[in-house]
Protein backbone atom coordinates (compact mmCIF):
# COMPACT_ATOMS: atom_id res chain seq x y z
CA UNK A 1 0.00 0.00 0.00
CA UNK A 2 2.87 2.30 0.89
CA UNK A 3 4.94 1.38 -2.10
CA UNK A 4 1.80 2.54 -4.33
CA UNK A 5 1.16 5.53 -2.42
CA UNK A 6 4.78 6.72 -3.11
CA UNK A 7 4.49 5.61 -6.76
CA UNK A 8 1.22 7.74 -6.78
CA UNK A 9 2.68 10.67 -5.42
CA UNK A 10 5.68 10.31 -7.53
CA UNK A 11 3.95 9.94 -10.83
CA UNK A 12 1.90 13.54 -10.18
CA UNK A 13 4.84 15.51 -9.22
CA UNK A 14 5.97 14.22 -12.86
CA UNK A 15 3.13 15.13 -14.30
CA UNK A 16 3.03 18.50 -12.90
CA UNK A 17 6.32 19.51 -14.06
CA UNK A 18 5.89 20.23 -17.61
CA UNK A 19 3.13 22.47 -16.94
CA UNK A 20 5.39 24.27 -14.14
CA UNK A 21 7.89 24.33 -17.00
CA UNK A 22 5.32 25.69 -19.88
CA UNK A 23 3.68 28.18 -17.00
CA UNK A 24 7.41 29.52 -16.40
CA UNK A 25 8.77 29.84 -20.78
CA UNK A 26 5.34 30.88 -22.17
CA UNK A 27 3.26 32.51 -19.32
CA UNK A 28 -0.12 33.69 -19.86
CA UNK A 29 -1.01 37.35 -18.91
CA UNK A 30 -4.16 35.70 -16.33
CA UNK A 31 -1.20 34.06 -14.52
CA UNK A 32 0.45 36.87 -14.21
CA UNK A 33 -2.09 39.07 -13.33
CA UNK A 34 -3.28 37.29 -10.45
CA UNK A 35 0.79 37.07 -9.09
CA UNK A 36 1.29 40.76 -9.13
CA UNK A 37 -0.26 44.08 -7.26
CA UNK A 38 -1.62 47.21 -8.98
CA UNK A 39 0.24 49.50 -6.41
CA UNK A 40 -2.51 52.54 -6.11
CA UNK A 41 -5.40 49.81 -5.03
CA UNK A 42 -3.13 47.06 -3.78
CA UNK A 43 -5.10 44.47 -4.97
CA UNK A 44 -3.96 41.72 -7.49
CA UNK A 45 -3.73 43.27 -11.04
CA UNK A 46 -6.79 40.97 -12.12
CA UNK A 47 -9.04 42.58 -9.58
CA UNK A 48 -8.22 46.21 -10.99
CA UNK A 49 -9.30 48.44 -13.70
CA UNK A 50 -7.10 51.49 -12.38
CA UNK A 51 -5.08 53.45 -14.89
CA UNK A 52 -2.28 51.94 -13.78
CA UNK A 53 -3.38 48.49 -13.47
CA UNK A 54 -4.34 48.91 -17.76
CA UNK A 55 -0.93 50.02 -18.16
CA UNK A 56 0.88 47.19 -16.53
CA UNK A 57 -1.20 44.89 -18.54
CA UNK A 58 -0.56 46.30 -21.42
CA UNK A 59 3.01 46.29 -20.21
CA UNK A 60 3.09 42.25 -19.48
CA UNK A 61 0.74 41.70 -22.85
CA UNK A 62 4.04 43.27 -24.66
CA UNK A 63 6.67 41.27 -22.51
CA UNK A 64 4.81 38.28 -23.37
CA UNK A 65 4.97 38.54 -26.72
CA UNK A 66 8.66 39.49 -26.97
CA UNK A 67 9.01 36.09 -25.58
CA UNK A 68 10.16 36.92 -21.84
CA UNK A 69 9.50 34.17 -19.31
CA UNK A 70 7.40 34.61 -16.50
CA UNK A 71 10.55 35.83 -14.30
CA UNK A 72 11.63 37.63 -16.16
CA UNK A 73 8.58 40.11 -16.93
CA UNK A 74 7.85 40.06 -12.84
CA UNK A 75 11.90 41.12 -12.36
CA UNK A 76 11.30 43.74 -14.45
CA UNK A 77 7.62 44.58 -12.78
CA UNK A 78 10.04 44.59 -9.25
CA UNK A 79 12.88 47.21 -11.04
CA UNK A 80 10.21 49.63 -11.06
CA UNK A 81 7.56 48.89 -8.53
CA UNK A 82 9.61 47.22 -6.12
CA UNK A 83 8.90 44.10 -4.41
CA UNK A 84 5.46 45.24 -2.92
CA UNK A 85 3.86 44.54 -6.64
CA UNK A 86 4.39 40.69 -6.23
CA UNK A 87 1.05 39.28 -4.55
CA UNK A 88 3.59 36.74 -2.88
CA UNK A 89 6.63 37.98 -1.31
CA UNK A 90 9.88 36.90 -2.82
CA UNK A 91 11.81 34.15 -1.06
CA UNK A 92 15.35 36.03 -0.34
CA UNK A 93 16.27 38.18 2.57
CA UNK A 94 13.52 39.11 5.88
CA UNK A 95 10.60 37.99 3.30
CA UNK A 96 12.05 34.25 3.73
CA UNK A 97 10.29 34.52 7.11
CA UNK A 98 6.63 34.71 5.26
CA UNK A 99 7.79 31.38 3.39
CA UNK A 100 9.42 29.75 6.55
CA UNK A 101 7.08 30.82 9.24
CA UNK A 102 3.96 28.87 8.61
CA UNK A 103 5.12 25.62 8.24
CA UNK A 104 7.68 26.15 11.20
CA UNK A 105 4.84 27.21 13.19
CA UNK A 106 2.54 24.41 12.33
CA UNK A 107 5.55 21.87 13.21
CA UNK A 108 6.29 23.45 16.81
CA UNK A 109 2.44 23.63 17.39
CA UNK A 110 2.13 19.79 16.28
CA UNK A 111 5.19 19.45 18.54
CA UNK A 112 3.33 20.81 21.38
CA UNK A 113 0.12 19.38 20.92
CA UNK A 114 0.97 16.03 20.78
CA UNK A 115 3.49 16.51 23.95
CA UNK A 116 0.47 17.75 26.18
CA UNK A 117 -1.35 15.02 24.75
CA UNK A 118 0.77 12.40 26.09
CA UNK A 119 1.06 14.51 29.13
CA UNK A 120 -2.39 14.82 29.70
CA UNK A 121 -2.91 10.70 29.24
CA UNK A 122 -0.44 9.97 31.41
CA UNK A 123 -1.58 11.71 33.95
CA UNK A 124 -5.25 10.57 33.80
CA UNK A 125 -3.84 6.95 33.90
CA UNK A 126 -1.90 7.73 37.14
CA UNK A 127 -4.97 9.28 38.30
CA UNK A 128 -7.57 6.71 37.70
CA UNK A 129 -4.37 4.28 39.04
CA UNK A 130 -4.14 6.73 42.67
CA UNK A 131 -7.94 5.80 43.22
CA UNK A 132 -8.75 4.30 46.55
CA UNK A 133 -9.45 0.79 46.10
CA UNK A 134 -13.22 0.28 47.51
CA UNK A 135 -14.30 -0.71 51.11
CA UNK A 136 -15.57 -4.38 51.11
CA UNK A 137 -17.64 -3.63 54.11
CA UNK A 138 -19.29 -0.68 52.61
CA UNK A 139 -19.27 -2.49 49.43
CA UNK A 140 -21.39 -5.32 51.40
CA UNK A 141 -23.67 -2.57 53.00
CA UNK A 142 -24.73 -1.10 50.05
CA UNK A 143 -25.44 -4.64 48.43
CA UNK A 144 -27.56 -5.38 51.62
CA UNK A 145 -29.30 -2.22 51.50
CA UNK A 146 -30.13 -2.44 47.85
CA UNK A 147 -31.33 -6.16 48.80
CA UNK A 148 -33.76 -4.98 51.32
CA UNK A 149 -35.27 -2.07 49.12
CA UNK A 150 -35.96 -4.75 46.40
CA UNK A 151 -37.86 -7.08 48.63
CA UNK B 1 9.91 20.14 32.90
CA UNK B 2 11.55 22.50 35.88
CA UNK B 3 9.00 25.24 37.42
CA UNK B 4 11.96 27.73 36.43
CA UNK B 5 11.67 26.47 32.82
CA UNK B 6 7.92 26.95 32.74
CA UNK B 7 7.87 30.16 34.47
CA UNK B 8 10.49 31.61 31.49
CA UNK B 9 8.29 30.21 28.94
CA UNK B 10 5.02 32.18 30.63
CA UNK B 11 7.84 35.19 30.75
CA UNK B 12 8.73 34.80 27.32
CA UNK B 13 5.53 34.03 25.70
CA UNK B 14 4.09 37.00 27.62
CA UNK B 15 6.62 39.18 26.09
CA UNK B 16 5.74 38.25 22.55
CA UNK B 17 2.52 38.97 22.81
CA UNK B 18 3.12 42.43 24.05
CA UNK B 19 5.42 43.05 21.88
CA UNK B 20 2.81 42.38 18.76
CA UNK B 21 0.07 44.36 20.58
CA UNK B 22 3.25 47.33 20.56
CA UNK B 23 3.47 46.97 16.79
CA UNK B 24 0.03 47.11 16.25
CA UNK B 25 -0.60 50.26 18.35
CA UNK B 26 2.42 51.66 16.51
CA UNK B 27 0.75 51.29 12.95
CA UNK B 28 -2.46 52.28 13.85
CA UNK B 29 -1.31 55.03 15.19
CA UNK B 30 1.39 55.73 12.44
CA UNK B 31 -1.41 55.67 9.94
CA UNK B 32 -4.55 57.49 11.62
CA UNK B 33 -1.52 60.36 11.58
CA UNK B 34 -2.64 60.76 8.01
CA UNK B 35 1.23 62.21 7.20
CA UNK B 36 2.12 65.76 6.72
CA UNK B 37 -1.08 66.59 4.59
CA UNK B 38 -2.74 66.12 7.83
CA UNK B 39 -1.08 68.02 9.62
CA UNK B 40 -0.86 71.02 7.32
CA UNK B 41 -4.80 69.96 7.82
CA UNK B 42 -4.50 71.09 10.92
CA UNK B 43 -2.48 74.35 10.93
CA UNK B 44 0.86 72.92 11.44
CA UNK B 45 3.74 73.17 9.41
CA UNK B 46 5.59 69.96 9.62
CA UNK B 47 9.25 69.20 8.31
CA UNK B 48 8.79 68.14 4.94
CA UNK B 49 9.38 64.19 5.17
CA UNK B 50 12.82 63.73 3.89
CA UNK B 51 14.14 61.49 0.46
CA UNK B 52 16.90 60.75 -1.20
CA UNK B 53 15.76 59.63 -4.69
CA UNK B 54 16.94 57.99 -7.65
CA UNK B 55 16.63 60.88 -10.78
CA UNK B 56 15.01 59.75 -13.79
CA UNK B 57 17.21 61.88 -15.81
CA UNK B 58 19.96 59.48 -15.32
CA UNK B 59 22.01 62.46 -13.05
CA UNK B 60 22.24 59.90 -9.61
CA UNK B 61 20.32 60.62 -7.19
CA UNK B 62 18.48 63.73 -5.36
CA UNK B 63 17.98 64.47 -1.99
CA UNK B 64 15.30 66.77 -0.40
CA UNK B 65 17.97 68.34 2.09
CA UNK B 66 20.36 69.04 -0.47
CA UNK B 67 17.39 71.63 -1.63
CA UNK B 68 17.68 73.25 2.36
CA UNK B 69 17.68 77.25 1.82
CA UNK B 70 15.48 77.28 -0.70
CA UNK B 71 11.53 76.86 -1.21
CA UNK B 72 10.40 73.68 -3.66
CA UNK B 73 7.67 72.98 -5.08
CA UNK B 74 7.41 69.43 -5.17
CA UNK B 75 4.67 67.98 -7.14
CA UNK B 76 3.52 64.15 -7.14
CA UNK B 77 2.50 62.52 -10.84
CA UNK B 78 2.59 59.74 -12.49
CA UNK B 79 2.40 59.26 -16.35
CA UNK B 80 -1.07 57.33 -16.63
CA UNK B 81 -2.60 60.44 -14.72
CA UNK B 82 -4.76 62.77 -16.82
CA UNK B 83 -4.50 65.94 -14.31
CA UNK B 84 -0.74 65.93 -14.11
CA UNK B 85 -0.87 66.52 -18.01
CA UNK B 86 -2.30 69.53 -18.10
CA UNK B 87 0.02 71.01 -15.38
CA UNK B 88 3.09 69.68 -15.84
CA UNK B 89 3.12 72.50 -18.80
CA UNK B 90 2.90 75.29 -15.80
CA UNK B 91 4.99 74.07 -13.27
CA UNK B 92 8.01 74.16 -16.30
CA UNK B 93 7.04 77.62 -16.87
CA UNK B 94 7.10 78.25 -13.16
CA UNK B 95 10.34 76.20 -12.41
CA UNK B 96 11.48 78.87 -15.73
CA UNK B 97 10.64 82.04 -14.44
CA UNK B 98 11.69 81.17 -10.30
CA UNK B 99 14.60 78.97 -10.73
CA UNK B 100 17.01 81.91 -10.35
CA UNK B 101 15.32 83.31 -7.12
CA UNK B 102 15.91 80.84 -4.76
CA UNK B 103 12.62 78.37 -5.56
CA UNK B 104 13.46 74.63 -7.24
CA UNK B 105 10.31 72.43 -8.38
CA UNK B 106 10.72 68.74 -8.28
CA UNK B 107 8.71 66.08 -9.44
CA UNK B 108 7.94 63.17 -7.76
CA UNK B 109 6.94 59.94 -10.38
CA UNK B 110 5.21 57.54 -8.46
CA UNK B 111 3.45 54.13 -8.83
CA UNK B 112 4.88 54.27 -12.91
CA UNK B 113 7.44 53.05 -15.39
CA UNK B 114 10.43 54.74 -15.58
CA UNK B 115 10.08 54.56 -19.06
CA UNK B 116 6.81 56.04 -19.18
CA UNK B 117 7.97 58.99 -16.76
CA UNK B 118 10.64 59.92 -19.27
CA UNK B 119 8.56 59.91 -22.43
CA UNK B 120 6.34 62.19 -20.39
CA UNK B 121 8.99 64.13 -19.56
CA UNK B 122 10.18 64.23 -23.13
CA UNK B 123 6.58 64.88 -24.57
CA UNK B 124 6.04 67.70 -22.09
CA UNK B 125 9.74 69.28 -22.22
CA UNK B 126 10.12 68.90 -18.73
CA UNK B 127 13.46 70.07 -17.62
CA UNK B 128 13.01 70.63 -13.97
CA UNK B 129 14.37 67.73 -11.63
CA UNK B 130 12.18 64.29 -12.25
CA UNK B 131 12.64 61.82 -9.06
CA UNK B 132 11.32 58.62 -9.07
CA UNK B 133 9.73 56.58 -6.18
CA UNK B 134 8.39 53.36 -7.89
CA UNK B 135 7.35 51.21 -4.97
CA UNK B 136 5.29 54.82 -3.56
CA UNK B 137 7.53 54.56 -0.01
CA UNK B 138 6.96 58.49 -0.32
CA UNK B 139 3.04 58.81 -0.72
CA UNK B 140 2.23 57.44 2.87
CA UNK B 141 4.76 60.01 4.68
CA UNK B 142 3.11 62.80 2.91
CA UNK B 143 -0.26 61.43 3.03
CA UNK B 144 -0.87 61.66 -0.09
CA UNK B 145 -4.79 60.74 -1.59
CA UNK B 146 -3.91 60.65 -4.96
CA UNK B 147 -2.31 62.10 -8.13
CA UNK B 148 -1.51 65.01 -8.29
CA UNK B 149 -0.61 66.65 -5.48
CA UNK B 150 1.97 69.35 -4.80
CA UNK B 151 3.35 70.67 -1.50
CA UNK B 152 5.11 74.41 -1.36
CA UNK B 153 8.06 73.27 1.29
CA UNK B 154 9.95 76.58 2.79
CA UNK B 155 13.63 77.17 2.67
CA UNK B 156 13.67 76.19 6.21
CA UNK B 157 12.51 72.58 5.11
CA UNK B 158 8.99 72.95 6.64
CA UNK B 159 5.81 72.58 4.59
CA UNK B 160 3.65 75.70 3.92
CA UNK B 161 0.49 74.63 2.24
CA UNK B 162 -0.07 71.83 -0.34
CA UNK B 163 -2.85 71.21 -3.13
CA UNK B 164 -4.52 68.15 -3.53
CA UNK B 165 -5.41 67.73 -7.52
CA UNK B 166 -4.80 70.13 -10.75
CA UNK B 167 -2.60 72.99 -9.95
CA UNK B 168 -3.28 76.37 -11.67
CA UNK B 169 -0.54 79.25 -12.91
CA UNK B 170 -2.40 81.23 -9.93
CA UNK B 171 -1.82 78.72 -7.13
CA UNK B 172 1.71 77.82 -7.99
CA UNK B 173 2.62 81.12 -7.73
CA UNK B 174 0.37 81.86 -4.40
CA UNK B 175 2.07 78.61 -2.73
CA UNK B 176 5.35 79.88 -4.18
CA UNK B 177 5.62 83.10 -2.71
CA UNK B 178 3.93 81.48 0.50
CA UNK B 179 6.30 79.09 1.03
CA UNK B 180 9.29 82.59 0.75
CA UNK B 181 7.23 84.35 3.01
CA UNK B 182 7.08 81.45 5.39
Amino acid sequence: MKAFLLTAVMLLCLALVPTAVASESQPTLAEIESEVVCPTCHTTLDQSSSPVAQRMRTFIRARIAAGDTKSEIKRRLVEDFGDQVLASPPKRGFNLFAWVLPPVGAVVAAALLAVLAVRWSRRRDTEAGDAPASDPALERRIDDELARLDS
Amino acid sequence: MSVGLRRAGQVLAIAVVLALLAVLAWRVVKDSEGGAAAALRRGESPVAPAFDLERLDGMGRLELESLRGKAVVLNFWASWCIPCKKEAPLLEAAWRKWRSKGVAVVGVDANDFRSDARRFARRFKVTYPLVHDGPGRLLDDYGLAGFPETFFVRPDGRLSSWKQGELSAEEIETGIRGALAG
